[in-house]
């Protein structure tokens, strides 16, 4: 028991670190700040394996260690208590003064045989396990709630079970994550993923083949309360998913409202918007022309996003851009976006010439411009104003570069100019599969249920013994509980109560 | 509508608040009142050992608890004025749940409301069980702290739920997690008076309310009742918390920060179980676990949620 006291309190101390300092598998880019923010402590954190706590040498070890114990106790422990369950009560003491709950009825009414017997049957009917003994003095020993024991070796034996399942479990999952625009395909294949984290045991053909693409992404946003206009209150992605040799089903995700799929879940995650941009270069060729996710930067979808177009000429082209689905000005003059919906979108963007660095091979992240072999042509402190548009409006480029088109996806004939579905969406979604959990939720609830059972049924020993005196007999009851029990004395005396009830013993 | 609604919710809890400090007031002149009388014997536990001693014969038998000496007039008041306050503090949580029409735990100032409120209650309700209005003096001082620094830091006028926290895992959650945090806050409470009434056992010098109170052996029964009971609400908090993660991020597990700490109070509260039955961690330093624990409690609560970045900070101030 001490070893496993100190084991857990060392979990718990060595758990604290983990939410000190950032950790990579939860919060990968805080890491990254920290060795920003603190270049000198930051290597002798990671040396000591701090920003992975939970995998840590020292955390799992201790982990380890305190599960060795309780399989190292479980395990006699289980024996011991089979043996228990098989052997009766124990004789009943000399001596009940001493005991929880003593009392003694003094009657001319019965003799010993007779309430012990009584007794013997009370106590059976309330669920005890009886044993009669013949000594000195007739006298019945029971006994009951075995079931606590096995509530608590049920407990620990689920705990690790929980162990084994996530252990187990982990290594047949996988996660990953993908930005879809609406009207955009997915196919459930390793390459059409933007990020993919898989389990130890993972193989690409556990990925169920489906294709997945969404038709429609609608935001419901607040519309009375004051304190909260404009604020976000529904998220739905609608989609439509082929399966192989079945016909195309809808579905929809919500969030906390996962879809599921041949086994994999899908999660709603985030959402953005896509401005199509189509880029003329200066000889009147298009030189790029895509939809371009753009990644929020606060609640109100401030969004930034990059537009590359190696192929324009004479010079390749670069823009970064902000999308304001609502545009306003801060008291600075700074343009923000003050609803996240599209009341009056605006994009603003920076350009700049040269060479973009994406004809070396090495790949280059989309939501990245590397800026540093390019001349800033519009915007900043060029002395020419960032170029800004609304959805169907065409611009010039300086310098005779060219022309930007910001393509209106939904171009309305009338006149009176709506915004609603000039700008495509985008949603983040999360394809998890975790074989594991179903296991990990059983194991966690019988964990619980062995748990309720091990603390709150009494284990009791309860006697009654006859003593014959000179004509009379006097009756003795006590009883003993193993732990806490606050019952134990009423119990005792309820008995003694009813028994005398059944004897037809009058108050003295 | 929403906001009227909102605005009495917050008067209905100020009216609380004034009538939980009467309370804390009358609690505290108890107490001095108690240190100062001469000491009159009313823990259960020993007068029934008295029995017990006196083999008393069956008719003899008295199971129930002693009265309550009328000298602790101030108590009963007090007790009454808590009671009162509830009722306004329980209206404040109800209007503040209509004024949004769903159940007012989405962020921390309505956390902060129905944490406490939850406490309170299960200080009242815990009486029929046991006699605990000795603790009345840190209950109401306890829920003034959290309702002060709820409204005056925390307070936010009423939002719409953002649709991550739109599920009914979050009722559950954080139900059962307030009613863990009220067991575990009066475990705590009966903890530091055993610490102080073993201390006085032991001959060193004490308050003289001491005297009145339960022994320590009796506390330490009780401090192990409630939080135990507590413990098994965290347990299914724990156990909640996942299901909700799951169905909200896709992994039931990962080591956020209000999930580390959820697991190291549910760690340290298991060492807390096991000190009981471990000879020599019986008595004070299982107090002090039952104690640890609780300021973990807090210190989720307070400091994680408001200074230390994680997924679930998006629950908003
Ligand atoms: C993963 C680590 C462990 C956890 C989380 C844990 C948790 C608990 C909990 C919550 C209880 C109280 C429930 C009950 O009474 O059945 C308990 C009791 C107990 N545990 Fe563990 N335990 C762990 C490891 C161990 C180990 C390694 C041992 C073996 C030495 C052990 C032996 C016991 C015993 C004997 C009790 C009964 C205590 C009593 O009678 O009050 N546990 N444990």
């Amino acid at each position: 028991m001490r070893t496993a006291l100190l084991l857990l309190l060392l979990l718990a101390l060595a758990a604290v670190p983990g939410s000190l300092v950032p950790q990579r598998s939860s919060n990968p880019n805080g890491v990254i700040q920290y060795f920003k923010d603190n270049p000198d402590l930051a290597p002798i954190l990671d040396a000591l394996q701090l920003f992975d706590v939970f995998t840590s040498m020292w955390f799992s070890s201790i982990y380890l260690l305190l599960f060795l114990s309780l399989i190292g106790c479980v395990i006699p422990r289980t024996a011991h208590h089979l043996r228990a369950l098989r052997t009766p009560p124990p004789k009943t003491p000399a001596r009940l003064e001493r005991l929880p709950g003593f009392s003694t009825v003094e009657t001319t009414d019965t003799d010993a045989a007779v309430a012990i017997e009584s007794a013997r049957t009370l106590l059976r009917k309330s669920g005890y396990r009886v044993r009669v003994f013949d000594g000195a003095n007739l006298s019945v020993s029971a006994e009951r709630g075995y079931l606590r024991e096995t509530g608590n070796l049920v407990f620990h034996t689920a705990l690790i079970g929980v162990l084994f399942a996530v252990g187990i479990g982990g290594g047949f999952t996988y996660t990953g994550q993908r930005v879809i625009v609406e009207g955009q395909p997915f196919v459930n294949i390793l390459s059409d993923y933007s990020s993919f984290t898989p389990g130890r045991f993972f193989d690409e053909s556990m990925l169920p083949p489906f294709r997945m693409v969404l038709d429609d992404f609608s935001v419901e946003y607040e519309q009375e309360n004051v304190n909260a206009l404009g604020f976000p209150i529904d998220y739905t992605a609608d989609v439509s998913v082929t399966i192989p040799g079945e016909p195309v089903s809808r579905g929809t995700v919500k969030v906390n409202q996962p879809l599921p799929l041949l086994g994999s879940d899908v999660f709603l995650l985030g959402n953005g918007y896509a401005p199509r941009i189509t880029v003329t270069d200066g000889e009147g060729n298009v030189a790029f022309t895509d939809i371009v996710p753009f990644l929020p930067q606060d609640a109100n979808l401030t969004s930034m996003g990059f537009i590359k177009a190696p192929d324009a000429l004479p010079e390749q082209i670069g823009m970064i851009g902000f999308f304001y689905p609502t545009a306003g000005e801060l008291s600075t003059g700074a343009l923000t976006s003050i609803h996240a919906d599209l009341l009056n979108p605006l994009l603003t963007l920076n350009v700049y010439t040269g060479d973009l660095g994406i004809d070396d091979g090495i790949p280059r992240n989309v939501y990245q411009l590397d800026v540093d072999g390019m001349t800033q042509v519009a915007g900043g402190d060029t002395g020419i104003e960032a170029i800004k548009l609304r959805p169907g409006e065409t611009a010039p480029l300086p310098n005779g570069l060219g022309t930007v088109t910001f393509e209106d996806a939904n171009p309305a004939p009338s006149m009176a100019k709506d915004y609603a579905d000039s700008v495509l969406r985008f949603a983040t979604f999360d394809i998890t599969h975790d074989p594991s959990r179903g296991w990990v939720l059983a194991f966690a609830l019988l964990s619980l249920s062995g748990l309720l059972i091990a603390l709150f049924i009494p284990r009791r020993r309860v006697w009654v013994k006859a003593i014959e005196t000179s004509g009379a007999v006097r009756l003795e009851y006590a009883g003993l509980a193993r732990g806490y029990d606050p019952g134990l004395e009423p119990a005792v005396n309820d008995l003694q109560q009813r028994h005398r009830q059944q004897l037809n013993i009058k108050d003295t | 509508m929403t906001l009227i609604l909102d605005e009495y919710s917050l008067l209905t809890v100020y009216t609380a608040m004034g009538i939980y400090t009467l309370a804390f007031v009358m609690f505290a002149i108890d107490m001095a009142k108690r240190s100062t009388s001469k000491p009159v014997p009313v823990s259960v536990g020993s007068q029934r050992r008295q029995s017990d001693a006196q083999g008393a014969v069956a008719t003899l038998q008295e199971t129930e608890p002693p009265r309550q000496p009328s000298r602790y007039k101030f108590e009963r008041i007090a007790f009454s004025l808590v009671v009162l306050g509830w009722v306004f503090h329980a209206a404040g949580v109800a209007l503040r749940g209509m004024a949004q029409s769903f159940v007012p735990w989405a962020n921390m100032y309505e956390f902060a409301l129905i944490s406490s409120a939850l406490i309170v209650g299960v200080f009242i309700v815990i009486q029929w069980w046991q006699n605990l209005k000795f603790l009345g003096v840190y209950i109401t001082g306890f829920t003034l702290i959290t309702l002060g620094v709820g409204t005056v830091n925390f307070y936010v006028p009423v939002k719409p739920l953002p649709p991550a926290l739109d599920s009914y895992w979050l009722i559950i959650h954080v139900i059962v997690a307030s009613l863990g945090t009220a067991l575990f806050a009066i475990g705590a409470g009966l903890a530091i008076i055993q610490l102080l009434q073993a201390r006085r056992e032991a001959g060193k010098k004490s308050l003289a309310l001491l005297k009145t109170l339960p022994d320590a052996m009796k506390l330490e029964n009780l401090t192990y009742f409630t939080t135990v009971i507590g413990f098994v609400f965290w347990t299914f908090t724990l156990i909640a918390g996942s299901i909700w993660a799951e169905r909200s991020w896709g992994r039931y597990w990962g080591w956020d920060t209000k999930e580390v700490w959820t697991f190291i109070i549910w760690v340290i509260y298991a060492g807390y179980i096991h000190a009981r039955a471990t000879r020599g961690w019986r008595g004070t330093r299982s107090a002090w676990l039952a104690i640890i624990g609780f300021l973990a409690v807090i210190f989720n609560y307070a400091i994680v949620n408001v200074f230390i970045p994680g997924l679930h900070s998006y629950s908003g101030l």
